[in-house]
Parts: structure tokens; sequence; C-alpha cells
């Protein structure tokens, strides 16, 4: 009882504090391939920190939402996130269609983020969220295409099982699907800038202008708890994870998130932000790709 | 060699894709020299490679593949466009019906009777999804180049389906398909030429108005 109870303290423990490297090491990427010395790579730990000390300036305005959505948006993510197999270790929990619980989950966490930023009133948030929610309705089709794909695949709606094998003749189409509504999911480049400081160009950003303090904190560490989870989905989608060794498959892990991590970063630095009309044209594409995974899923167990 | 078959095949069935959502004509244009030069290869796959299947190849890959994107090119810069403004139907509603024919096309070749050697073959999906392809491009692009693409992917759907007859059909009558086509876009620049300059642009859509 005590070994399960310290097991699942650890893997919490090491979702919470790995998460925040990820954003680093994209911005670390970036700096490198543009020829700067760039920010620390664990510059958003201190800026989690320093975030954590500050006071929350509140608008007479919002009600007790603006503060719970931050709340229920890291909750929901970090259960989200223990629901995902750490390869040989396995997941926190595990039951039959917990994969579904899973798009709920993230699904629920971006209606909270919504929620929060229209709490104010502000008209620049309001856009951000109704570009968040427009897009989402592209990338979830793919999502969850994809993870049709690999319940096909495997035949099985559990996650554990559903990420063991590879996924086949399509894992190369399922990964370009996957690492596109990665990018769409984590407000990346091509279909949004984290760097940008013109409202009028933000999607996320736009979202989280009026927080402050430990919610934003809170906003900023769930973020990258999605980074996190989406690289690893993709790692375990792609390679036979599962049919390794567990030594070998720990540093297949390792290592493919890391891979994911630098795509990212080479990505940001060598395309630009797409005009916001080409967008759905992307994800569409995106989708495509997950569904022909899902097609030769189907047609190869079949034949 | 089947995969290797399928390889190309399902290479060709995602050029159809990538010509259907993109407006750019160069992009199209080399989407579509792509395509042809992977049809081109089929053959010498498929047969015991005699002198008469490769010279056919050859002739396939170099005309499809060069020729004719140089004469396509050739159209394009002399009528001084671009790009595709404002097609009939969208890049992303074309794309998603390219997506579904592409899904029917595999979905129904389960159902038809093939000879067992073709069974495990892409070949008639393939054959339909470009025919499909083709057909969306003729109806739903407005610039005639690209309509022109929209035809030559039309062909390759039609040369994939005969590909299935390679035992029985001579060679020599693809060689004679592979000369009309060639004659074909190459009157087809000139007509180009013509438009642009009798029109000022080659928007079909201004082709329904007859004058003196």
């Amino acid at each position: 009882m005590i070994m399960t109870i310290v097991q699942i303290l650890l893997r919490l423990a090491l979702w919470l504090t790995l998460a925040p490297l990820l954003p680093g090491i994209i911005n670390k990427v970036k700096a490198w391939v543009a020829g700067r010395r760039g920010p620390p790579v664990l510059q958003l730990y201190y800026d989690l920190a320093r975030l954590w000390q500050k006071g929350v300036v509140l608008s007479t305005l919002v009600s007790p939402g603006f503060v719970a959505g931050p709340a229920v948006v890291w909750i929901a993510l970090l259960c989200a996130t223990q629901l995902l197999p750490l390869g040989p270790v396995g997941a926190t929990l595990s039951f039959r269609g917990d994969v579904l619980l899973l798009i709920y989950l993230l699904a629920l966490a971006r209606f909270c983020t919504a929620w929060a930023a229209m709490e104010t009133g502000s008209a620049f948030e309001g856009m951000g969220s109704a570009r968040e929610v427009s897009y989402a309705v592209l990338s979830e089709a793919a999502l969850i295409t994809a993870i049709l794909t690999l319940s096909v695949h495997t035949g099985s709606i559990t996650l554990v099982t559903m990420l063991e094998p590879s996924a086949g003749a399509g894992a190369v189409l399922l990964g370009a699907g996957l690492f596109t509504v990665l990018l769409a999911e984590n407000c990346r480049v091509p279909f949004d800038d984290p760097n940008t400081h013109l409202e009028l160009t933000m999607i996320h950003e736009a979202m989280i202008l009026d927080h402050s303090g430990p919610p934003l904190a809170a906003i900023l560490h769930g973020a990258s708890m999605k980074l996190l989870l989406f690289a690893l989905l993709l790692t375990e989608a792609v390679l036979p994870v599962g049919e390794l060794p567990p030594l070998g498959a720990s540093a297949a892990l390792a290592g493919g998130v890391l891979a994911v991590t630098v795509g990212v970063g080479l990505v940001e630095s060598f395309l630009a932000r797409l005009a916001f009309k080409r967008v759905p044209m992307l994800l569409t594409t995106g989708f495509l790709l997950c569904l022909f995974a899902l097609l030769v899923a189907w047609k190869g167990g079949a034949s | 060699m089947n995969s290797s078959l399928n390889l190309l095949i399902g290479l060709a069935m995602g050029l159809n894709l990538v010509a259907l959502g993109s407006g750019r004509l160069p992009s199209v244009i080399r989407a579509v020299a792509f395509q042809g030069m992977a049809l081109g290869l089929m053959p010498i796959l498929m047969e015991h490679s005699n002198w008469l299947v490769v010279t056919v190849s050859l002739g396939t890959i170099a005309i499809k593949g060069f020729v004719i994107p140089f004469l396509l090119r050739r159209a394009m810069r002399a009528a001084n466009i671009e790009r595709e403004s404002e097609p009939f139907i969208g890049f992303v509603p074309s794309l998603l019906l390219g997506a579904g024919g592409t899904i029917a096309a595999v979905a129904f070749s389960r159902a038809l009777p093939l000879l067992p050697e073709h069974a495990g073959l892409l070949l008639v999906p393939g054959a339909l999804a470009s025919v499909l392809t083709g057909f969306i491009m003729l109806i739903g692009r407005a610039k005639a180049i690209l309509q022109v693409c929209g035809y030559l992917i039309l062909e390759n759907g039609i040369y994939l389906f005969g590909l299935l007859l390679i035992h029985a059909t001579p060679l020599l009558v693809e060689a004679g398909i592979l000369l009309d086509l060639t004659v074909g876009i190459f009157v087809i620049g000139i007509i180009v030429d013509r438009i642009q300059r009798a029109f000022d642009s080659l928007d079909t859509r201004k082709l329904t108005v007859l004058r003196e």
C-alpha cells in the first residue's frame, strides 16, 4: 500500500518537475539556430517561482471562476498526464476506455481556459478564446482520428495497451498528423507565436492577458504539462516502446520526447506563423494524415 | 514487388491530395510531374524487363516528368499567372472531397471481384482515386492551366487502371496515348496563350460569353 502511494507520488513529482523543461529546450534550440545565447534552459522554473510569490490582481467584475478556471485547467491536465503510461512503468490509473477520459479532460481544460479568459470581459480575450475554440474543432478531430487509428491497430481502448506497439505501416502518417496536432494544441508556430507581443495576432497569449500571480503560474505550468503530454503521446504512438527491454524503452522515450521538442524548436526557427485564414488548411492536412493512418490500420488489419 | 508498387501508388495518391490542396501553379505542376514519374516506373516493376517495356517506361517518365511540366511552365510564364485566386470549390472542401473519394475508392475496390494477383495491390483504388481527383480539379478550378493539370491526373488514373491489363494490351497503345497527351498539352499551351491575349485573363468563367 505504502509502495503504491510512494510510486504515485514519484510519478506526480516526475511530471510536475520535468514538464517546464520542454519550453526551455525549445527556446534554447531557437536561440542556437538564431546564433544567440538565449535564456537558460531552466528559465520557466524561475518564472514560475517568481509568479508564485506575487499577488493576484483581480478585476472588480470577475466571478470566482476567474481564479477557479486556471485551477481546474491545471488539475484536469495533471489528471490527464496520469493516464498516460510512462513506458515500462505503466500509468498511475488505467482502465478500459481511459482514452475517452483523456480526450474529455483535455476538452475540459480548454473549456476552463476559455471561460476564465472571458471573465474580465476584455475584447482581446474573447477574440483569443474564439480562435482557440474554432481551431480546436479541427485539431480535436485529428486527435480523435489518431486515437481511433491506434485503437483499430491494437484492438483495444486502454491507453497502456494502445501505446505499446508502434503504429505499424501508418506510423509515419500518424506521427506527422500527431505532430501537427501537437503544434496546434500547444499554440506553437505556425499556428500561433508564443513570443508575439501584438494582441491582435495572439491566440493562447491573448487568453491569459489578465491573469497574474499564482493563477498565471498554474496556466503556464499546465501548458508545459500539455506539451510534455503530447510529446509523450506522439513518441509512444510511433515507437514500439512496449516491445523493448525496460531500460531501452526509457531511453527511447526520453530520446523521442527530446527529438520532438527539438523538432518543435526547429519548426519555430524556420517557419513563420501562418495567416489565420490558412490555418484551417494545415489543420485539415493534419486531420487527413491521421485519417489515412486510420485507413492503413484498417486495411492492413483486414488483409 | 507488391510492397514497392503499393508504395508508389500510395505516393501517387498522396500527390493527388497535394495537387488538390495547393493553389500555387508551380507546386501543382510539380506534383503532377512527380506523379507521372512514379507511375512511369511501375511497368518496369511489374513486367519482366524486356527492352520494349523499359523503353516505354523511360518514355513515360521523360514525357510526364519533364516535357509536359516544361510545356505547362512555359504556358504559365506566358500567361503570367502564379496562383489560383478564387476556385469554384475551395481548397479545404476539395481536399476533403478528394480524401473522401480516396477512402471510398479503397472501400469500394475491396468489394470488386479482382483477379487474385491484383487483390493485394492498390492499383484499383489508386486509379479510382486519381480519376476522382482529376474530376474534382476539372470541375472546381477556374484557371485553365489547373484544369489541364486535373486532366493529366485523370489520365494518370486511367493509365493506372490500364496497368491491370498490362499482359493483354500491347505497350504500343500506351505509347500512342502518350504521344496524344503530349500533343494535347502542346496545343493547350498555345490556346492558353491565345486566351490570355484575347481576354486578359485565364479565368474560364469569362469564356461563357460569345461575341463577335
